[in-house]
């Protein structure tokens, strides 16, 4: 059977690449950073600034006997030395978490996970400060931990949280979406039904900087200037100032240039508030910044899905229905972060890009005596999870079927016609066409021509995998009406001020991490109101200089803020028309806009440049009724619905059979996120999903041992991938804009973290086939590949 | 940034310095090499010494040379030059074959052989290629030079016969002539510390027969050569039956751990299937060798 033949491509698409705004221009921000120039919050020194550093717990799971400074605070460096104790003394020893727990700053009780804050010393420097960490005695009653979510909910289990009130389990939450007796009924009466546990390990995001502040609170004028390394600079403003009492007015957040985020600095750290502390109580400016493994250890993982996946099918392979129960492992604390209403993220786009007749899934979340976290490294708030369940279930399907797994796919996409697209959890897709996206990956893999090469290589005895991923993405959270985090609504705000002489400032609520803010909005921008990139300057970061908005992740930026972008120039750019016809003497009417430039209809040679424009803004020019001296414009943009961008993945694998080693031999990408602004950004972005993802599939875990420490405290232990491990990326794309985002654009900064893994698995189970292996769990390392081989796959948790 | 205990610092300007350093600063002094050992260890807080002595500047040991039938390594000859030496690439291709797969460039480009050796790791590399050749450790320490074999130089994990106020000072290699060798090592990525390895050397007769061979395991647990495998193969002519022997004698002969890196059968298999690769390698090379050394 051939799956492979041409068909006309979406002609939305139009098969030509149509960028943004001067399309692959190389980024504004880029020359800073290849010269060594960057500011990053590290770099930052003020006047007679101090150092702290954090006490960690060395065990799991202990109740808190006794903490003696005395030595410490003798050491000749030191100036404050803070504990669970003195917070308390503040109302400070707990802190509110992103999904409505506390989480304390300081070990005030006990101890519920290694490597918990339990006490904070500020010195004179940052050496002194870590040499006086060893001089504080801390007395621990050691507990036993809980490590494995599986016993979390067993009677008899210690009791993690028992500091909330009437709390007797380790039970958080348990969430459904879907309606459980319609799929019951479409799995009762289907031909063939297929289950299979599935584990994502916890993972953790890893960024090349780790977290750190640095904090100055003036005391004569109450001011907080806080150095951050954070995502979400105005949303940590605002919780800021709920926490500490300071005013909001008088705290002012500023996020340098971040040296990767991926969701690890969304949340709110104890070091950051304890530097906010050590500020107050020395009345000097304090900067704390953790090293390598406070940032393994301590901050927010990702994953630890534990899934139940089943999945319905007629025997021909039409796909009938999806339910999950999942078994998620928050953590001491539940300090996830995700819109409020969705305890477990939009999870319940496990329904994938396929035309169900039911889905149903259901998660409970547990309490661990492991670090807090559970939504971060580029996951869209858990469409990770969901995907790669929905991709090795459609997989495991095909195996069962004994069906192509890229023909099953193709069989079952949701229909370019059935968008927008309703799925069973309560969705609406806003565009798709799919199989275009899929037929281009498998054309630019050679899908037929690697099949063939694959059934030689398994008569030699070869081992020879194919596996292909297809997922839509989520993204762009989100309207106002459907979620919002700790009450504060989901949208950005963007301002435009052209200056007199035509040059332009955009100042955005986003904040980049690296994915190249300064040149895609300025380029969104340039697109508007026609003048070159370079002469519009991108603000971000600064809660003092940028309008209120939620910040950058879930692949947000561009679906909201680039929106925002969007609008505030064509405000501007109304606003110009009315100046210019001012200007020329004429009805606004009857002006004709090209980029740039508005002229009089009929007459091209009279019109005004946006500069000119600008100028008779701020001179002399006689207004119209109601138009100020000015160019500018603000607006706040609360996104209508969510975007879905999609993507066809295909990975080729190579395992030894002798040794279990897993070589990527190639990697077939074909993203579709809509318009495109920046091309070659947008390919940055995907490589460095893809290597995420590749990361994941091979290497990457966080694990504990049965004392709950843990495994993955170092770069030693936890592992990256480097350049050795990934192919030459083979990148493609389709275009199919979004109908409800001003320019069309989904965002694509977390499709290929989402997308790949699933790839890369699918085609360790599909070179390991001719051993009958039907799942193995991630990470593939070569002796989990070896022990599938034996028949003896296990899960990592 | 992780941040060691204090310490004190001081360079070294000559063998004779650093001995005399290492003696005046007594017993919480270490010199540091490439330090790509010793500084991580000290970023932890695992090492602490008062004193750090500097051999950086020893350039008198940093060299590489064939001088009859051994060839010599000063101490502070850094992986890179292991790796690109020609010299190395012909003789020992066993060498060649560690260096690649030895952390990374970065790495390479300070670590030297002689902190290898001294840090003694158990899934150090260049300790299990010395044990295959046969090398032999100069060590100099206030009343002179010792010549220890490694059997007599490596104690264990960690562990070497090189006391506080001594310096391994070269590491010699004979040469033997139609001779062949290989390494492999599996990892989990590349840089990363060895799941396990494996190195052989062997030498051909004019029979064509097996009249030399050593066979060594990396982070399985065994810090000598396979001796079982020796007995077996000499006067053999190479065969696969042999190899698979071999792998079975090797699996047999190590005691691995269960790690983050694989569990205890998945070790033992990779010292079979690891010995068998080398083995063979290191025929395939003896046998095309046969012609071209001449000593
Ligand atoms: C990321 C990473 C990955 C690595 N991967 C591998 C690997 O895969 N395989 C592998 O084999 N190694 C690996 N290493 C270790 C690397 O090879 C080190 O360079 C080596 O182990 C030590 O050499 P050094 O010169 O850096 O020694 P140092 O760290 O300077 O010293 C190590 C010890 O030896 C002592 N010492 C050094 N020189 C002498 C001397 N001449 N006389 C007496 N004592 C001395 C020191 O006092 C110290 O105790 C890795 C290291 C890193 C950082």
């Amino acid at each position: 059977m051939t799956i492979l033949e041409d068909r006309p491509t979406n002609p939305a698409a139009g098969g030509h690449d149509r960028p943004i705004g001067h399309g692959r221009m190389q980024r504004k921000e880029d020359p800073r950073f290849v010269r060594g120039k960057g500011h990053y919050v590290d770099d930052i020194v003020l006047p007679g600034m101090l150092h702290g550093a954090i006490l960690r717990a060395p065990v799991a799971h202990a109740r808190l006997v006794s903490i003696d400074t005395t030595e410490a605070l003798a050491h000749p460096k030191v100036l404050a030395v803070i504990t669970g104790a003195d917070l308390q003394a503040l109302g400070l020893a707990w802190a509110p978490t992103l999904s409505m727990d506390v989480q304390a700053v300081l070990v005030t009780d006990k101890v519920r996970f290694q490597g918990q804050e339990v006490a904070f010393v500020v010195a004179e420097d940052r050496y002194a400060a870590r040499d006086a960490l060893e001089l504080i005695q801390v007395e621990y009653d050691v507990l036993p931990p809980v490590v494995d979510a599986r016993k979390a909910m067993d009677p008899g289990a210690p009791v993690i949280r028992d500091d909330l009130a009437g709390r007797t389990d380790n039970h958080i939450f348990d969430w459904e979406a879907g309606d459980k007796a319609e799929t019951d009924a479409v799995f009762a009466s289907a031909d063939v039904v297929v289950s299979q546990e599935i584990v994502y390990p916890r993972v953790h995001p890893a960024p090349m900087e780790t977290c750190g502040a640095v904090a100055d609170f003036d005391p004569i004028d109450g001011r907080l200037t806080l150095y951050e390394t954070t995502q979400a600079p105005h949303a940590h403003r605002t919780l800021f100032a709920m926490v500490s009492g300071i005013p909001e007015h008088k705290i002012r957040v500023v996020s340098p240039d971040i040296g990767g985020g991926f969701g690890n600095k969304v949340g709110i750290y104890p070091g950051y508030i304890l530097a906010v502390v050590g500020s107050i109580v020395t009345g000097k400016p304090v900067k704390w910044v953790e090293d390598r493994s406070e940032n393994l250890m301590s901050t927010s993982f990702a994953r630890d899905y534990i899934m139940q996946g089943e999945i319905a099918a007629t025997k021909d392979g039409k796909i009938l229905a999806l339910r999950t129960n999942v078994l998620a492992d928050h953590g001491a604390f539940n300090a996830t972060a995700q819109p409020t209403k969705y305890p477990a993220g939009f999870f319940h786009i496990f329904t994938g890009s396929y035309d169900l007749a039911a889905a149903h899934c259901t998660v409970t979340g547990v309490y661990t005596n492991k670090a807090p976290g559970g939504v971060a490294y580029a996951c869209s708030f858990r469409v990770t999870e969901a995907v790669y369940l929905v991709e090795r279930m459609v997989d495991i399907l095909a195996r069962k079927l004994d069906m192509d797994p890229a023909e099953l796919r193709l069989k079952n996409f949701i229909k370019p016609e059935q968008f927008p697209y309703a799925n069973k959890t309560g969705w609406e897709y806003d565009s798709g066409d799919y199989e275009p996206t899929m037929r281009l990956s498998m054309k630019m893999a050679g899908y037929d021509e690697l099949r063939r090469e694959q059934k030689e290589k398994r008569a030699r005895g070869e081992l020879m995998g194919i596996g292909i991923s297809f997922f839509t993405e989520t993204v762009g959270a989100g309207p106002r009406k459907d979620m919002d985090i700790l009450g504060l609504g989901m949208a950005d705000g963007a301002e435009l001020r052209i200056h007199p002489t035509g040059k332009a400032v955009v100042r955005i609520s986003v904040q980049s991490q690296g994915q190249g803010h300064e040149t895609t909005f300025a380029q969104i921008v340039a697109e508007e109101i026609g003048i070159p990139p370079e002469d519009i300057d991108v603000v971000h970061g600064d809660t003092d200089q940028t309008p209120f908005g939620l910040g950058t992740y879930g692949s947000r930026s561009t679906p909201v803020s680039g929106a925002a972008v969007a609008l505030v120039a064509r405000k501007v750019r109304e606003k110009a028309r009315f100046i210019a016809a001012a200007m020329l003497e004429t009805r606004p009417e009857d002006l004709e806009w090209e980029k740039g430039r508005w002229f009089v209809k009929g007459d091209p040679s009279v019109g005004k440049t946006i500069a000119e424009i600008a100028m008779g803004a701020h001179g002399t020019v006689a207004l119209p009724e109601g138009i100020e001296g000015n160019l500018d414009a603000e607006v706040t943009y609360d996104p209508p619905n969510l975007t879905f961008p999609f993507g066809a993945y295909i990975c080729v694998v190579d395992v030894d059979p002798g040794t279990g080693h897993v070589k990527v031999r190639r990697f077939i990408a074909v993203d579709d996120c809509g318009t495109r602004i920046n091309p070659m950004i947008i390919e940055g972005q995907i490589h460095g999903g893809l290597t995420d993802g590749v990361g994941m599939a091979l290497m990457e875990f966080i694990e504990f041992d049965a004392e709950g420490n843990c495994l993955g405290g170092s770069f030693m232990d936890y592992l990256i991938p480097t350049a050795m491990e990934v192919p030459d990326w083979e990148t493609g794309f389709t275009v199919t804009p979004s109908p409800h985002h001003p320019i069309g654009a989904k965002g694509i900064g977390e499709s290929a973290t989402v997308g790949s893994p699933p790839a890369v698995v699918n085609a360790v189970v599909d070179a390991l086939a001719p051993f009958g292996v039907v799942h193995m769990d991630m990470p593939c390392t070569p002796a989990r590949v070896w022990e599938a081989m034996q028949g003896r796959t296990r899960p990592p948790v | 940034m992780q941040i060691p205990a204090p310490f004190d610092y001081v360079r070294a300007s000559s063998v004779d310095n650093a001995l005399a350093l290492l003696d005046r600063h007594g017993a919480e002094s270490r010199v540091v090499a490439g330090g790509h050992s010793l500084l991580p260890m000290m970023k932890l807080r695992l090492a602490r010494p008062d004193w750090l002595i500097d051999i950086n500047d020893l350039y008198e040991l940093d060299y590489l040379l064939v001088d009859g039938p051994v060839l010599r390594i000063g101490a502070m000859a850094r992986h890179t030059t292991l790796l690109e030496s020609d010299d190395i690439k012909r003789l020992f291709p066993i060498i060649t074959d560690a260096e690649r797969v030895i952390a990374d460039p970065i790495v390479r480009n300070r670590g030297t052989i002689g902190g290898s050796l001294c840090q003694a790791d158990p899934a150090e590399d260049l300790s299990t290629v010395c044990h295959v050749l046969e090398a032999v450790a100069v060590v100099r320490g206030p009343a002179g030079e010792r010549m220890l074999s490694m059997a007599d130089f490596h104690r264990g994990p960690y562990e070497t016969a090189v006391a506080q106020n001594e310096l391994l000072i070269e590491v010699r290699m004979p040469i033997r002539a139609s001779s062949g060798s290989a390494y492999e090592k599996v990892e989990r990525r590349v840089g990363d510390w060895a799941v396990a390895a494996a190195g052989a050397s062997v030498t051909l007769g004019s029979d064509g027969t097996i009249s030399h061979v050593a066979v060594g395991l990396t982070a399985v647990g065994l810090d000598r050569t396979v001796t079982e495998v020796e007995a077996v193969l000499v006067g053999q002519a190479p065969t696969e039956a042999l190899f698979v022997e071999a792998g079975r004698l090797a699996s047999l002969a190590c005691d691995p751990l269960a790690d983050q890196r694989g569990p205890i059968d998945y070790k033992r298999h990779l010292a079979d299937e690891l010995t068998r690769r080398v083995l063979r390698a290191a025929c395939r090379r003896a046998a095309a060798s046969v012609s071209e050394i001449t000593i």
